[in-house]
């Protein structure tokens, strides 16, 4: 079977001893920033993407997406003992996880957490490798007006299932749409809104952007409250769950890991809606719901396998389309980019050994993950003592020096200082910043392939829904705002994300 | 009574304000360049009508704020002393390192932007300074030799 064949070469791949290395740093490093509270995974990639650049492509993908699926794993360590969410996927799991940890039952939901992310883990990555084929031919059937429409339903998909007023998340989009188009237009050579600034001409930074928005922006918001934490870090010590915990955690998890699977691959979708949504699910068709809220281990196990689950198959989108769902996949575009690899179908045909490698890698990243975590949860959880007041500075260090060292230019340094003040700003009027992101990547690809689009036409728009497979992209875009228009699902959708 | 009373939503009366704004500015920003038609875009076309509607949502949003329907929100407080400590301490290590070198910018960094919380110290945050100080040397000079100047230019 081609499948077969395709796995081994990437385990071949996966399994020489530096990616191995390296995909065993990344997890590291993501259970290490999933723990901290403050610092998520977009901040810390786009902390490391310039130290990637002496990397092999491989090694460096490899390690970049141990860093997302890593988080996924730590952050829920630190919901469970801190009722903290360590980055925001993990916010449902602090509901019952902290809950089960004030109980005394901290150890069981730790361990449900992850024996759950490692069990959807382990089949999202197949449920990837098995779609990575007859995703990518389709792609090859995208002319630039179906990618334009593709970019288009990607970027509404987004906000649509975002929290928070529909319009103002569009706006964030148009705003980074446009923030993308500073620098010189490929086709005409003119530098657009470079005010005579050199360093302008080549675009703005995106690591300084998104550094500023992720990290210098949430660093200030911290600052401004007291820090104040109740911590179970002592009270670790029984990690087995009972028979009626495992008899209760594993239907919850299988339809996590479902729920997860589907959702991660939906342009906007992967970890953090993936939870929420299981949650929700959870809660709706359990036997005991007034439990939850009260240390219900399926509110535990569900969120964390469809987290886990999400954060993989939200590579499907990136790897055979090309095109970023989330802001950690944007970023993944720019590693890519570092290294001179246009991330779209032809990777998969032009560079079996780096796609098939970076899935096989997945797998392996999982197995390390669990190894990291549940013997070794001891080592994580001193690392929440750590006072904030030391662990923000070492934030900025790392952010400086990675921004700095993309161009040996300090005019990124302070590039990220003023996006810090704008991210600053979106907090305080609830304007979303992950949407400005996407935006900011995908501007100049759709300003590219609406120009060709229209070109082929002849300047007739009227091609973006003549063309079947567009205009089906375009319906599905138009169906989701309606869906979240409607009064009725505008309803459940709000409170969804109240009773979180 | 604030002057803005008539405002129900301050939030989303300065977000829609933010909106009209930028998208205002990139769309004149846009008429400066060629704009050309449909067919052949020139570099105009695209930022010119992104930028229209920018500006259009925030027109939606603002005027969602007068609403006699909206919500009430003030807005937030803010904390100016975070703020200029952290953008200060960012902005200060941008202008001394060429100068200063990475060593020193560094502790300054870590010393300054301590200065924003609320349990600052002087002896963590020295040591910290120096701890990260030497972590950084030692992981980004030594291990993955970034080329950064790491002593003061005129000690060499």
């Amino acid at each position: 079977m081609e499948l077969i064949n395709h796995l081994a070469l990437g385990f071949e791949t996966a399994l020489s001893l530096t990616n191995l290395m390296y995909a065993l740093l990344g997890c590291v490093l993501g259970t290490l920033i999933g723990v901290l509270p403050g610092l998520g995974p977009s901040a810390t990639i786009a902390m490391l993407l310039p130290v990637t650049y002496t990397l092999e492509p491989v090694a460096a993908l490899i390690m970049l997406s141990g860093i997302y699926y890593g988080a996924q794993y730590g952050g829920s360590t630190t919901a469970i003992l801190v009722n903290l969410p360590g980055e925001s996927s993990s916010v449902v799991t602090a509901i019952d996880g902290y809950q089960m940890a004030r109980k005394g039952r901290a150890g069981v939901a730790l361990a449900a957490a992850g024996l759950s992310s490692f069990a959807a883990g382990c089949f999202a990555t197949l449920v990837l490798a098995a779609f990575a084929v007859p995703m990518s031919e389709l792609a090859f059937k995208f002319g630039p007006a179906e990618y334009f429409s593709l970019m288009v339903l990607g970027l509404v998909g987004a906000v649509v299932l975002a929290s928070g007023s529909l319009i103002k998340a569009m706006g964030a989009i148009l705003l980074g749409l446009l923030l993308g188009l500073v620098g010189t237009d490929v086709n005409s050579g003119v530098a657009r809104y470079s005010f005579g600034v050199p360093e302008l001409t080549d675009g703005l930074n995106f690591v300084a952007l998104a550094m500023g928005l992720f990290g210098f922006a949430e660093i200030i918001i911290n600052l401004e409250h007291r820090e104040h934490r109740e911590t179970f870090t002592n009270k670790v010590t029984n990690l087995f769950p009972t028979r009626d915990d495992f008899r209760r955690m594993i239907p919850a998890a299988a339809r996590g890991t479902l729920i997860g699977t589907l959702l991660g691959m939906l342009p906007g979708g992967g970890a953090t809606l993936s939870s929420f949504a299981s949650y929700t699910l959870e809660k709706k068709i359990s036997k005991h719901p007034g439990e939850f809220g009260h240390g219900a281990i399926e509110g535990v196990a569900g969120p964390e396998a469809a987290n886990n689950a999400g954060a993989q198959t939200s590579f499907v989108p990136l790897l055979t389309l090309g095109i970023p769902s989330n802001v950690v996949m944007a970023l993944m575009v720019g590693a890519m980019t570092i290294h001179n690899i246009q991330p779209g179908p032809q990777v998969m045909t032009s560079n079996p050994a780096l796609f098939w490698g970076l899935i096989a890698s997945m797998w392996i990243g999982n197995l390390m993950l669990i190894v990291l975590n549940l013997p070794m949860i001891g080592l994580w959880v001193k690392l929440l003592k750590v006072p904030y007041r030391y662990l923000y500075p070492a934030i900025l260090v790392f952010c400086c020096i990675g921004v700095y060292s993309i161009n040996n230019n300090t005019f990124d340094v302070f590039q990220a200082a003023a996006v810090g003040l704008l991210g600053y700003v979106f907090v305080k009027l609830e304007v979303e910043p992950a949407p400005l992101l996407l935006g900011f990547v995908l501007g100049p690809m759709m300003e590219e392939n609406l120009r060709r689009a229209l070109l082929l036409s002849r300047g007739e728009f009227s091609t973006l829904v003549t063309r079947p497979l567009s205009m089906s992209l375009l319906l599905a875009t138009v169906a989701l705002i309606a869906l979240v228009a409607l009064p009725a699902i505008r309803k459940t959708r709000e409170v969804a994300f109240q009773e979180t | 009574m604030s002057r803005f009373a008539a405002i129900r939503n301050k939030k989303n009366f300065f977000a829609g304000l933010l909106y009209i704004l930028t998208g205002a500015g990139f769309a004149i920003g846009a008429t400066s360049y060629k704009l050309g038609d449909a067919a052949r875009m020139g570099p105009g076309y695209f930022p010119f009508w992104v930028g229209v509607l920018l500006a259009i949502f925030g027109v939606i949003v603002l005027l969602g704020s007068l609403n006699k329907r909206a919500a009430r929100e003030g807005l937030p407080r803010m904390d100016i002393r975070p703020i200029a400590w952290i953008l200060g301490s960012l902005v200060l290590f941008g202008a001394i390192l060429q100068v200063m070198g990475l060593a020193i910018s560094l502790v300054v960094l870590v010393l300054v932007s301590s200065m924003a919380s609320h349990e600052f110290g002087w002896k963590g945050t020295v040591l910290n300074a120096l701890f990260l100080c030497g972590i950084s040397l030692g992981a980004f000079i030594f291990g993955l030799s970034l080329q950064i100047p790491v002593w003061p230019s005129f000690i060499g």
